[in-house]
Parts: C-alpha cells; sequence; structure tokens
C-alpha cells in the first residue's frame, strides 16, 4: 500500500510533465512548421560558426 | 550542424509577411534566410515552409517593393499578404490540439487506475483509486469538453439539435453519475469512459480543423493578382510605392507592364492594352488610350501608362461584386453537415432510449439508483464516437490524397456537396481555356530563327514574350547567344547576333487584325507576325465526357461574346450562354436549383465570384482571381481540366465510406445497446467497445489513401 502511495503521485508527475513540456513546445511555436523542421536539419549552416 | 529555426525578434521591428510558393527544398530556406540578411534594412527572415511564407522584420523605412526585390534577387516570385491574412492563425487547431493533449493525458492516466479496478483492486484501494479518477476526471472535462459544450448551447439555443448535443448530456451524466457513485463507495465509476470518449471526438474535431487549415495556407499561398499597392507618382516626378488601402481618388499612378490595377481610374497619358479577363470574362485584351476607364483587378499587357485614381478601396467595381458575393454564399453556410443531419435522427432515438430503459428497470422493480446506473450506460455506450470519427477520418485522408494531386479541398462540407452535385456550370475564359495568350502560329517561324526568338523572349516579362517562351521551349529549341539586349518598354526587345540586329516587337499598325500579335524581325528581312490565342485545356473534352458519363451534365456561362465562346463550345459539344453580367450567373443557377438541380460552378475570374459563392459546391484553378480562390470549394494547380473529374469522383468514393462507417456505428450499437439495455454494460465494456468501434472505423477510412487516382 505504501508502494501505491509513492508511485501514483510519480507516475502523475511524469504524466503532467509531459503534458506541460508539450504546452510550452506548441506555445513556442515548435509545431508551426513540420515539414521545414524536418529540412532544417540537411542546410550545413557554417555562417552562424563564425558570429 | 543543423539550422534551428530562428525566433522573433525581441525588438518591435515591423513585420511584413510574403507567400513565396517557390520553397521546395532544405536549401531553398537557408538561401531565403542568409540571402535576406545580406540586404540592407532587412534584420531577421524567418522561413515557414509548411505554409510556404516568409516573415521579414526590417526597418520602418524599408517598403514592401524593396523587400520584394530583395527576395526577387534570390530567384523567388514573392506576394505580400496583407495584414488580415498574417492575423489569421490557427488559432482553432491549437486549441483543439492543446485539449487533444490534456484529454489524452487524462484517458492514460485514469485507464492505468480503472484496470487495476477491473483486475480486482477492492475496498479502500478502490475507493482511492475512484477519487483519482475524479480528480484527474473533473478538470480535464471541464477543459476538454468546453467545443462540444459551447456547440451544443448554441444548437439549443436555437431549438435545433446537433451532434453534440447527445455527445455532452452523455459526458455530463456520466461524469455526475460516476461522481455520485465515487461519494457512496459504489462498483462502477464511468469517467474512463467519459474521457475516452471525449478523446476520440476530439482527435475527429482537430483532424477536420487541420484539414481546414492546411488547404487555406495553401490558398494562400497561391494568391497572385492582388494588387496590394501601387506606384504614385508625387509632384516633381519622385514616386514611391502606397499599400492599396492607402490609396485615394486623385492619385496618379504609374502602371507598369504586367501589373494589375489597384484602384478604379482614368488613363491620363500612354495607350495600351488591358486585360480585362479577370472582370468581365471578355478574352481579347480591350486597347486604352488617354481618358479611357480602368478598372481594379485588371491587367495591364502591354506599355506603362499613367492612372488617375477615380474610386478606391470600397468605393471600385470589385466592390459591387464582393456584395454580391457576400449575399450569395449565404445559401452554403444553410448546409447542414452530414454528420449533423445523423444526429437530427440519432440524438432523438438515443435520448428516448436511455429514458425507456430507465422507466422500463424502474418497473421491474430495479429501484431509482441502478435504473440511473443502466440509463447512464446506454447514453455512453451509443454516444457518438465512432460517428465523430466517421466523418472527419475519411475527409481528412480524401484531402491529403487530394492534395497530393494538386487539389486543395477548404474544407469537408465542400466534399460532402461535392459528392451531390448533378448539373455543371463552366465558364470559359481561364477555366476551359488556360486564360493566357499562347502561341498559334509557330511554323511561321522559320527553324533558323528559332534560337534568336527565344534568347530574346527569355529576357522580357512581357505575357506574349512569355508565350513564345513556352512554346519554344516546348518544342527543344536551344537559345542563341545575344549581345546588347535591351528592352524598350511598349515597343519590344532588341538585341545583337552576330552584328544583325534582331527584335521582337509590337506588330506594325494593321499586320496584326483583331488578334493579339507580335512580330520577329531579323535584320532587314520581312517581319514575321506571330499571332496569339487562349487555347482549350488539353483534356477539356475527356474530362466533359466523363463527366457526362458519370451523370453530370455540363454547359458554359460565360461572359464573353458569343463569337468568341461559339469555337469552344463546338470543339467540345457543349451548349453555352455568352455575354453574362455576374448577376446573370447567379440567376442561371438560383433557377437550376430551383429546378431541383445541385449545381457545380467552376470558374476563375472575379465575374464569377459570385456565382462561385452561389453554387452548391465550386472549384476554381489555381490562376484565378483571389475572389474566386476564395469563394471556391476547392482549388485546383496544373493547366488540365482532370482534377473537376479527379475531386468530384474522390468526393463521391468518401461519401461512400462516411455511410459504410455509418452502418458500422449503427450496426455496432445494434449489438451493444441490447447489451446496456439489459444492464450488462461494465465500464470494462463500454471502453473496449468504444476504442474497438473508432479504430474499426479509422482503418475503414485509411481505404480512401488511393480515392485521388
Amino acid at each position: 500500500m505504501t508502494g501505491i502511495a509513492f508511485l501514483i503521485p510519480v507516475a502523475l508527475g511524469l504524466g503532467l510533465m509531459g503534458l506541460a513540456a508539450f504546452f510550452w513546445s506548441l506555445k513556442s511555436g515548435q509545431f508551426d512548421d513540420l515539414d521545414g523542421a524536418a529540412l532544417r536539419i540537411l542546410i550545413d549552416d557554417e555562417n552562424k560558426i563564425d558570429d | 550542424m543543423n539550422a534551428p529555426t530562428p525566433r522573433s525578434s525581441v525588438t518591435a521591428l515591423p513585420e511584413t509577411l510574403f507567400a513565396v510558393p517557390g520553397i521546395r527544398c532544405a536549401g531553398c530556406i537557408s538561401k531565403l534566410e542568409h540571402g535576406l540578411l545580406q540586404s540592407p534594412g532587412i534584420a531577421a527572415a524567418r522561413v515557414n515552409f509548411t505554409a510556404k511564407r516568409v516573415v521579414i522584420s526590417h526597418l520602418p523605412e524599408t517598403r514592401i517593393p524593396d523587400l520584394q526585390r530583395a527576395i526577387a534577387a534570390l530567384g523567388f516570385e514573392s506576394q505580400p499578404l496583407g495584414e488580415e491574412l498574417a492575423n489569421m492563425n490557427d488559432n482553432s487547431s491549437r486549441e483543439l490540439l492543446k485539449a487533444v493533449a490534456v484529454a489524452g493525458f487524462a484517458m492514460m492516466n485514469i485507464m492505468l487506475l480503472s484496470v487495476s479496478v477491473w483486475s480486482g483492486a477492492e475496498g479502500g484501494t478502490k475507493d482511492l483509486f475512484h477519487w483519482l479518477s475524479a480528480l484527474i476526471a473533473l478538470p480535464t472535462i471541464a477543459y476538454s469538453g468546453r467545443p462540444f459544450f459551447r456547440s451544443a448551447w448554441g444548437a439549443l439555443k436555437n431549438r435545433r439539435t446537433n451532434m453534440d448535443v447527445p455527445i455532452s448530456i452523455g459526458v455530463v451524466l456520466a461524469t455526475a453519475l460516476s461522481l455520485f457513485e465515487t461519494f457512496v463507495g459504489g462498483a462502477h465509476a464511468y469517467f474512463d469512459g467519459a474521457v475516452m470518449l471525449l478523446f476520440f471526438l476530439l482527435t475527429g474535431r482537430w483532424l477536420d480543423s487541420v484539414m481546414r487549415d492546411r488547404a487555406r495556407d495553401g490558398v494562400i499561398a497561391l494568391l497572385k493578382h492582388k494588387a496590394a499597392g501601387a506606384l504614385v507618382l508625387a509632384e516633381g516626378g519622385s514616386s514611391n510605392w502606397v499599400d492599396a488601402d492607402a490609396l485615394k481618388a486623385g492619385m496618379v499612378l504609374l502602371v507598369a507592364t504586367g501589373e494589375r490595377m489597384a484602384a478604379d481610374g482614368v488613363i491620363l497619358k500612354g495607350r495600351t492594352h488591358f486585360d480585362l479577363s479577370l472582370l468581365t470574362g471578355e478574352s481579347r485584351p480591350v486597347s486604352v488610350s488617354a481618358g479611357d476607364m480602368v478598372h481594379a483587378g485588371t491587367l495591364n499587357i502591354d506599355a506603362p501608362v499613367e492612372v488617375q485614381i477615380t474610386a478606391a478601396g470600397a468605393a471600385t467595381v470589385l466592390a459591387d461584386i464582393a456584395r454580391l458575393m457576400e449575399d450569395a454564399g449565404q445559401s452554403k453556410s444553410r448546409y447542414v453537415r452530414i454528420a449533423d443531419r445523423a444526429a437530427r435522427y440519432y440524438a432523438p432515438a438515443v435520448h428516448t432510449l436511455a429514458l425507456l430503459s430507465f422507466a422500463g428497470w424502474m418497473l421491474a422493480g430495479a429501484g431509482w439508483h441502478q435504473s440511473l446506473l443502466i440509463a447512464v450506460a446506454v447514453l455512453i455506450i451509443t454516444c457518438p464516437c465512432a460517428l465523430g470519427l466517421a466523418v472527419p477520418a475519411a475527409q481528412i485522408v480524401t484531402a491529403g490524397a487530394l492534395m497530393k494531386k494538386g487539389i486543395l479541398v477548404k474544407d469537408g462540407s465542400a466534399l460532402e456537396r461535392l459528392a451531390e452535385v448533378d448539373r455543371a456550370l463552366f465558364d470559359k475564359t481561364g477555366t476551359l481555356t488556360l486564360g493566357r495568350p499562347e502561341l498559334g502560329n509557330l511554323a511561321v517561324l522559320p527553324i533558323a530563327d528559332r534560337p534568336l526568338a527565344l534568347a530574346l523572349s527569355r529576357a522580357s516579362r512581357h505575357p506574349l514574350s512569355q508565350a513564345i517562351r513556352r512554346a519554344l521551349e516546348a518544342d527543344g529549341v536551344v537559345a542563341a547567344e545575344l549581345h546588347n539586349i535591351q528592352e524598350i518598354a511598349g515597343q519590344g526587345i532588341e538585341a545583337l547576333h552576330h552584328s544583325e540586329r534582331v527584335c521582337l516587337q509590337r506588330p506594325d499598325m494593321g499586320a496584326a487584325g483583331a488578334s493579339l500579335a507580335a512580330q520577329f524581325r531579323r535584320g532587314d528581312a520581312p517581319a514575321i507576325v506571330l499571332t496569339f490565342q487562349d487555347s482549350l485545356r488539353t483534356d477539356a473534352f475527356a474530362v466533359l465526357k466523363e463527366l457526362q458519363t458519370a451523370g453530370i451534365e455540363n454547359s458554359i456561362v460565360s461572359g464573353d461574346r458569343a463569337e468568341a465562346v461559339k469555337p469552344v463550345a463546338a470543339a467540345l459539344g457543349i451548349t453555352a450562354q455568352t455575354g453574362m453580367q455576374p448577376q446573370d450567373k447567379l440567376d442561371t443557377i438560383a433557377r437550376l436549383t430551383a429546378a431541383g438541380h445541385r449545381v457545380l460552378m467552376v470558374g476563375d475570374g472575379l465575374n464569377d465570384g459570385p456565382a462561385l459563392a452561389a453554387g452548391h459546391a465550386s472549384l476554381a484553378p489555381a490562376s484565378a482571381s483571389d475572389a474566386g480562390q476564395n469563394a471556391a470549394d476547392a482549388v485546383f494547380l496544373g493547366d488540365g481540366l482532370a482534377p473537376v473529374a479527379i475531386a468530384i469522383r474522390a468526393a463521391r468514393k468518401t461519401q461512400a465510406i462516411v455511410r459504410q462507417n455509418f452502418a458500422l456505428a449503427v450496426g455496432y450499437n445494434v449489438i451493444a445497446v441490447p447489451l446496456a439495455v439489459m444492464g450488462l454494460v461494465t465500464p470494462l465494456i463500454a471502453a473496449l467497445a468504444m476504442s474497438g468501434s473508432s479504430i474499426i472505423v479509422v482503418a475503414n477510412a485509411l481505404r480512401l489513401k488511393g480515392a485521388a487516382q
């Protein structure tokens, strides 16, 4: 029984963290351009290194 | 290294949004984002690949034409998007996605607790788990249930009912009863069922909304005929760019070749031809000179002219058409979608059934507690979970398949209406024809001269030059090398080829006759007159035949003259009405509708706008005016007419699958409802039945992947 008292809050907390992370990523625009994100990894961005 | 998406700038620099349809690859993204930074006055550029847009934050003094030039210098065509388009964020999709996420999170956690209860947790543990479930479920239902509650309330207020009414009643009753059960330490709580229901239904709702957004973004990226402003001549000869909404009567505009009028006006200086096809359907360019009226939306195709504005903004001829369109669009907004039509029968049936089971068990002496429990089980089991997914799942799969074929369907109701049409009206210019001049007599040009003509035509953006270029390139001609190429506005292009003068110019007076023409001249040889015409879309005949076999009768409604329409009608073997004003087209549709037909309107011009809005369903080619694209239910790309047939075929297939899905959902109810009425349904069975039927319906919808063949 004590095990449950410990595990349930942990399970719920982890789930809530995931939910919060998803809300944050949605708000910061990470889902705005899904196709673009897939392509950006292909760009060799050497200009930025000089900065 | 990979490239992170640049964030929006912190400083309050003005931002301008451009549609750049030519973004196709990772290279384009980096070229635009880095290249634009090199131009003066630009602080940041951010590409949205999905929506094919670029947001540029720039210094306040950098104007739209400068930005457009900067984008053009990188090799991309762009269109500035107005304020209202820029602010149109996909808020509803995002809200729905949040609701789906919350419901999904809650569903998984409650299910975790429920599984423990089902597998035999008892006494204090069971009560604790029920309390925990309630703790998760109540805020979730309050948050994620809002779209349904709001819509159900709106329907009830107007004394109607829709799919959301039984959903809301089911969810609220199930939650209330489960809460009571939890208080008294009862055996069953339906929190998992209520939240799962919300999750599946929200998913359907979200799919529907994503589909609308995607098509809308696609359409916005295509808008190319909106003159977002004009070059205004100031006193003393200087000129500056003024946005369309800041134009006022009395200003003098400099309208370059290939530019569209942003306001109505009178020509002060210069003579040219204007293409009025977007406004009137008339295919032949009209010659205008000083003193003639020109209207907003028409295209200057010959030489630059100075125009004094007589009316701008809401006072233009365009505004009249917009008013007609608004009135005409109302019939479409009254269309009741198939899911809501089903709900009209479904909701009363479900509620009567639940009420009857309650009364029945009361009469049988079961006590109000058990009777209520059974009534709620009936409500949950019959809640249109599969019904809510049946329609959007099928429609989004079809819309995705159609999008791959270059057909952007605006929303699900468009697909439903498209499947019902039994009569089609086609505009001529730009719809059955390509709506742009095509070289008609390539044969008169000697083979030896073709490389020269191609090289010349490549140097100009004039519509006739472009037509020559297309024809020669299609013929496999390789361009010759030329020197000293220069374009003389309103006259033509000339250049040197091994010290021989070659030119492509407007024809000598009288040589061209009535049709659109240009002439090619090499050295002292006699000029060769090239004529142009607006040719039929190549597959038009086959497509109309196919529609006919599908039971759809076709005819032409055109604003053009009878002589211009006759050859097209004859070539296609269909009847035509000619010389029609926008109001006449509306009347034709009204008459056919009154006779019991469901009319499909296919058109592109501004003059078709009201008819596109009034038709039961409507399609517009991507070359259409923005008014036409906005009014149409779907927009198709490419030079063929085949998308019309493909769209109708796919819509009908979708409707068939939707009906199958309804049948599946009803079949599931036929099995599950008797169990519920007999009081045999536990939360476990409800959960299994609900997810099972949803998965079957979605799997059936996935069969539509190949619908757009």
